[in-house]
């Protein structure tokens, strides 16, 4: 008997990539991805005088463009970000129900828990993705209207534009541990539902209803272990000296939600009966 | 590999709620069958298949492909190959792309015979439109192609001509017909005798999810047998001469002019139309009457008051135990 190659999860990743270059889901939160950073950077130069100053940087989109990539990850944490990364988590596991071809992928000659991984690993790098576009097309449309100057930190202090610049990187890459955590959840919904609106749309009720918890009396206190307060952890770069405390926190807030979404979801997607198609 | 039978199913049970889709089925299929899951809609075809590509969990009993159980892990379906109900693919890629895909969850050497594949399904033409413009026989051949990827040993393949056109059933049953000679063994779920008449030599009878009957498709057109219709000019008396006539199993109550029954050989046959004519019972009419297979088969699947006619068939049918090999 032949020794048969059988694929590993690098290759089911490879094809789940492919699947999402040949579908318009994708390119819709790609192109949010890149468009709002656009239109937000013509508002601010067609607009000398004003800007947001009741945001952290707002006050600074017209000295550096710098801030803009910065006051863009605080706006489009409420929702742009989660729904871009939903649209994708959401749906990855629920199309396949939707088209019926689970049942084609799986009788072939892969188990179904390398499957659920490497759809998890594509709703990852379709997120991470998503964000660095946005940081990239903000950071030059930014540059391009307000310019590459140094920025105020949240202390007060000056940071050369180029360490500004290495600053605005890392905090797109701490902005991606609650983004993988919303990607988590979305991949669970979308396991668990079969349906990719209905995973969609749950992943963003499950943030807003988090957010609704701290409202009432008592609850005020969870503020710091909500999924949504991560997406403010970033702010600790941009203090002197670099405050870690809330990136710190954010690392293992993110796991506590993303974690057990995840192995929820792969339990449900090994035991599930795969009965329609 | 092992000498162990590509099918070999043990008490399977699969229930939904109140409805017991697949209830104690046992059957066997061995190497060099093609086997035929025959039965009404709704029989529990589709859910033993599932089950046996370990697509749905029994709710009892065993699926063993080539020993292997497919609930494990998918290394059981090495060398099998099939699809449940309609075959489905990515509608949003080309025919071809969805093969190269799933070549790839294949390994092995699969992406080389892509071309191949689509060459025997005659889809070579079309492997490069998108599959959502498909017509169902084209997605029917499509998944047939995606089968042959896997060089199966044996096939799994779900009512693989329902829906097709006359033409594309000829088209889909010759080719089945052809990769039986070339060795795979198969399992095909119908819900026509004349399809399962065809191309199988054995056959199950599925009914409700219970098997009824399991066994040589020949064994049971020999019990099945055939039935003659009889036409006198003289109903009263023919039907006493038949009584009386031995080698002759009349099966018909009275009243309508027509007795149906069943000569022992042709012998009998011969000594029953001697008999009427002495007996003055003139016969206007005496045809074999073709459809007794499709009786039985629908007295088997659909019978309810019935039952015990149905039943006396198949006990007098040789019916073949099977020994599992260890
Ligand atoms: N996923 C399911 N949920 C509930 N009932 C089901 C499901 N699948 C099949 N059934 C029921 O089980 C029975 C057998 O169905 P099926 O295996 O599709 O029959 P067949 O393929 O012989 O037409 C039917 O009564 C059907 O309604
Ligand atoms: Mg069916």
């Amino acid at each position: 008997m032949s020794a048969a190659r059988t694929p590993g999860v690098g290759t089911i990743y490879r094809w789940e990539l492919r699947k999402l270059r040949s579908q318009k889901r994708t390119y819709l939160g790609l192109g949010a991805a890149a468009l709002v950073p656009i239109i937000f950077a013509v508002a601010v130069a067609a607009q000398p005088g004003g800007g947001p100053e009741d945001v952290p940087f707002g006050r600074y989109i017209h000295s550096t463009g710098l801030a803009i990539p910065l006051v863009l990850l605080l706006f489009g944490s409420i929702w742009l970000f989660p729904l871009i990364t939903a649209l994708v988590a959401g749906d990855i596991v629920a199309a396949e129900d939707h088209n019926g071809t689970l049942k084609t992928i799986l009788t072939r000659s892969v188990e179904r828990g390398q499957i659920f991984i490497a759809k998890m690993l594509a709703a990852f790098s379709y997120a991470a993705l998503a964000i660095l576009v946005t940081g990239t097309v903000a950071t030059v449309a930014g540059v391009i209207v307000s310019g590459f100057h140094p920025i105020t930190s949240l202390s007060g202090t000056q940071v050369s534009a180029s360490h500004g610049l290495g600053l605005v990187a890392a905090s797109l890459g701490v902005y991606l541990l609650p983004i993988i955590a919303v990607a988590c959840i979305g991949l669970l919904f979308s396991t668990l539902f079969r349906n990719s609106a209905a995973a969609i749309v749950g992943t963003l009720m499950f943030s807003l209803l988090l957010q609704l918890l701290t409202i009432i009396p008592g609850l005020g206190g969870l503020q710091p272990y909500l999924l949504s307060t991560q997406f403010n952890a970033w702010q600790g770069f941009l203090r002197t000296p670099v405050d870690w405390e809330p990136i710190v926190r954010a690392t293992w807030v993110c796991a506590f939600y993303a974690i057990p979404s995840l192995v929820a979801g792969m339990i449900v997607f090994l035991r599930r009966d795969v009965a329609g198609g | 590999m092992t000498d162990a039978p590509p099918v070999e199913v043990r008490g399977l049970v699969k229930t939904y709620g109140e409805i017991t889709a697949v209830d104690h089925v046992d059957l066997t299929v061995r190497r060099g069958d093609v086997f035929g899951y025959l039965g009404p809609n709704g029989a529990g075809k589709t859910t033993s298949l599932r089950m046996m590509l370990g697509l749905i969990r029994p709710t009892a009993g065993t699926v063993r492909v080539f020993g292997r159980d497919p609930q494990l892990s998918v290394r059981a379906l090495e060398g099998v190959a099939g699809f449940v109900e309609a075959p489905r693919f990515y509608p949003y890629l080309d025919g071809r792309t969805n093969l190269r895909l799933l070549a790839a969850l294949d390994g092995d050497d699969a992406p080389r015979r892509i071309d191949e594949v689509l060459e025997v399904v005659e889809l070579t033409d079309r492997g490069g439109d998108k599959v959502g413009g498909y017509s169902h026989g084209m997605r029917q051949r499509l998944g047939l192609a995606a089968a042959l990827l896997r060089r199966p040993k044996l096939l799994l393949l779900d009512e693989p001509a329902t829906g097709l056109d006359p033409g594309g059933m000829r088209d889909m049953r010759r080719l089945i017909r052809r990769l039986a000679d070339d060795g795979i063994t198969v399992l095909l779920s119908s819900h026509l005798l004349a399809e399962v008449e065809e191309l199988c030599n054995r056959v199950a009878i599925v009914r409700k999810g219970r098997i009824v009957y399991e066994g040589e498709l020949e064994d049971l057109r020999r019990t099945a047998g055939v039935s003659y219709r009889l036409r006198t000019v003289d109903d009263e008396r023919a039907r006493r001469v038949c009584a009386a006539q031995p080698g002759i199993e009349s099966t018909d109550g009275a009243g309508t002019g027509v007795i149906t029954f069943q000569p022992a050989d042709d012998q009998a046959l011969a000594q029953l139309s001697l008999a009427l004519t002495e007996a003055g019972a003139l016969i206007l009419e005496l045809a074999p009457r073709s459809a007794t297979l499709e009786d039985l088969f629908f007295e088997l699947t659909e019978g309810d008051g019935d039952r015990e006619l149905a039943a006396a068939h198949v006990d007098a049918a040789a019916r073949i135990v099977e020994e599992a090999p260890s």
